[in-house]
């Protein structure tokens, strides 16, 4: 054995020292990683240039007018609203429905099994392919869904075409796409609480709204803060579905964060006004994973601790 | 947990039946329509006794489209070939790289250690966009535009910090103790790791390498912005695909089904360590 050992060893006896083997095993890594930070410092400089690819010429530094012009801009304060709606509606109906589920399913038994396996599907979905399949699935002409809206009389209910219905679709397919996220990370929160608190009080006959409340409900806290974060942090950054299905439209509709510097980078070339929109993208979803982190930190000891 | 009543049984027989309808019908139809030929698909009501036809995978395995107009050709297949590439190069150069990095940050705690992996965890969380538009013009400089290279490079800011959190989970809760037996039994700290920790670990590793291969093929925006035709995955391809004339529907549902059933798959068969991974390590299964 120890014969073998030697031969594998590199013969020049060249030995990484204790103190810098974890860098060394760690550099690669981090160098493919800072050649994708460099693009984050450009596009804060651009944020503070007036650059268009249409006029390269007239390209210089603006100092913080791009950021100034969002306060009087109202493309701006829609791509705001927009992104603030898309992400609370989507997070707050996803996790009711989540826990809901999770709640059904909380008994382990074959059939639940099986359904919580089955629930996963959609979650592994590339959400521009799903986009794509309800688009099929709300076509006017053939679409399944827009027959079933005519049979309770809504004719010519246009989904995602139409901008009363386009937010209600597009947030429709983000439920299809992610409720199963926050299903299975609640699920395995509530089937590892620790069963005493509602073996005592079942045996203490207390009501069982008083047990979901007062006993599961904040025992499940620390799960459904995990979920929620990080659910909001892919949700205002929502791209792909809103992309996929309706491009920002219909007019500006659904140009959220991400939708509005795409167009703006590469439809009207305004590159200044497109790092501006993701910095401050940035900030929000840099506050919030900071947030995130610290809980999700604590959570992360506790699954050690525990495992 | 105490006895149900029969209507709460049958109200929840009820609830769950709705959740498995409202999450399994869309993959269901999709999956009939990839059979139908437009007649069928046009057809109201909308039924599903129709006749199979196989036509629309023939047509697109084959890239020859046959409209009124014509032949068409279609690249589906090779926008296949790209996911398939991309995801397994990708996926297999992250695990090169984040193996070795998730069990340093495991095993020492060195200087900077926790902030080293934070700036790689934030990347998980930052806008994709604000890294991959200043990137076109660098890509551009760098001859790097449209090629397998530049993309995989990329690729890894989806890649190397799920393998990384996920792997250094898992060689956590490896005893140390078993390690240092091994090195005071004389051996290098690369037999330590290449016979002790990376076979204990080998679960793990191949779950986060299966995890990040299903968010490697479900990419769609590094894609759309750094690759043309001829290098797009699924994702994107499928996208430019309903837009092209001639197409028929159950062309575009036999496409997606084409595109999801990798994923798919892997995940029924990965299953067990979805939630870990989806929580990076946070939750466990």
């Amino acid at each position: 054995m120890a014969s073998t050992e030697t031969l594998r060893r590199p013969a020049s006896g060249f030995r990484i020292s204790r103190k810098m083997l974890p860098y060394v095993l760690s550099l690669p890594a981090l160098l493919v990683c800072i050649g994708i930070l460099i693009p984050f410092f450009t596009a804060v400089v651009y944020s503070f240039q007036r650059y268009r690819l249409s006029q390269p010429w007239s390209r210089q530094f603006n100092w913080g007018e791009n950021y100034l012009n969002f306060f009087t801009d109202p493309a701006f304060w829609n791509t705001l609203k927009v992104s603030l709606l898309y992400a609370g509606i989507t997070v707050t109906l996803e996790l009711l429905l989540g826990l809901g589920i999770a709640l059904l399913l909380q008994r382990r038994s074959a059939v639940n099994n099986f359904i919580s396996i089955m629930l996963l599907l959609p979650l592994m979905i590339a959400p521009a392919l799903a986009a794509l399949m309800w688009k099929l699935m709300t076509n006017p002409s053939f679409g399944i869904l827009s027959y079933l809206a005519s049979l309770i009389g809504l004719n010519d209910f246009r989904w995602a075409s139409s901008p009363d219905t386009a937010l209600l679709t597009v947030v429709l397919v983000d439920i299809w796409v992610y409720t199963p996220f926050i299903m299975i990370l609640l699920l395995a929160g509530l089937r590892s609480l620790p069963t005493q608190p509602f073996e005592a009080a079942a045996l203490d006959g207390v009501p069982r709204s008083f047990v979901f409340f007062r006993i599961t409900l904040p025992m499940l806290t620390p799960y459904i803060l995990t979920a929620t974060l990080f659910r909001l942090l892919d949700s205002i950054q929502q791209f792909d579905i809103i992309y996929a299905m309706t491009q920002g439209g219909p007019g500006n509709t659904l140009t959220v964060f991400q939708v509005e510097a795409y167009l703006n980078f590469f439809q009207s070339t305004n590159v200044g006004r497109s790092a501006a929109l993701l910095i401050i993208l940035w900030a929000i979803t840099y506050t919030l994973s900071n947030v995130f982190i610290k809980n999700w930190l604590r959570l992360r000891e506790r699954a050690r601790g525990e495992a | 947990m105490e006895t149900m009543s029969p209507l709460e049984r049958a109200l929840r027989g009820l609830a769950l039946t709705l959740v498995v309808v409202f999450f399994m019908f869309p993959i269901f139809w999709i999956f009939l329509m990839s059979f139908q030929t437009n007649e069928t698909i046009l057809a109201i009501p909308p039924s599903v006794i129709f006749t199979p036809t196989l036509s629309n995978y023939a047509a697109l395995i084959t890239g020859k489209l046959q409209t009124a107009a014509g032949t068409l050709d279609i690249a589906f297949m090779s926008n296949l070939g790209n996911s398939i590439f991309l995801s397994v190069a990708s996926v297999a150069v992250s695990l090169v790289l984040g193996v070795p990095a998730a069990y340093a940050f495991a095993r020492h705690k060195f200087r900077g250690s926790e902030d080293i992996a934070f700036t790689l965890l934030s990347f998980r969380f930052a806008p994709p966009l604000l890294v991959l538009l200043p990137l076109t013009q660098y890509f551009q400089w760098l001859g790097l535009s449209n090629t397998y290279f530049g993309l995989i490079w990329v690729y890894q800011l989806i890649c190397l910090p799920l393998i990384l959190w996920i792997v250094r989970g898992y060689f956590e809760d490896i005893s140390a103790d078993v390690e240092y037996a091994y090195r005071i039994a004389g051996h290098s700290w690369f037999a330590t790791f290449r016979k002790i920790a990376l076979p204990l670990a080998g679960p793990g590793i191949a779950a986060a390498g299966l995890l990040a291969f299903i968010f490697a093929w479900n990419n769609f925006v590094f894609a759309l912005v750094l690759a043309s035709a001829d290098k797009q995955p699924v994702t994107v391809g499928a996208l430019a695909f309903v837009t092209s004339s001639g197409i028929q529907y159950g062309q575009i549902a036999a496409a997606i089904v084409l595109s999801v059933t990798p994923t798919l798959a892997l995940a029924l068969y990965a299953q067990r360590y979805l939630v870990e991974g989806l929580s990076l390590g946070a939750v466990k299964g």
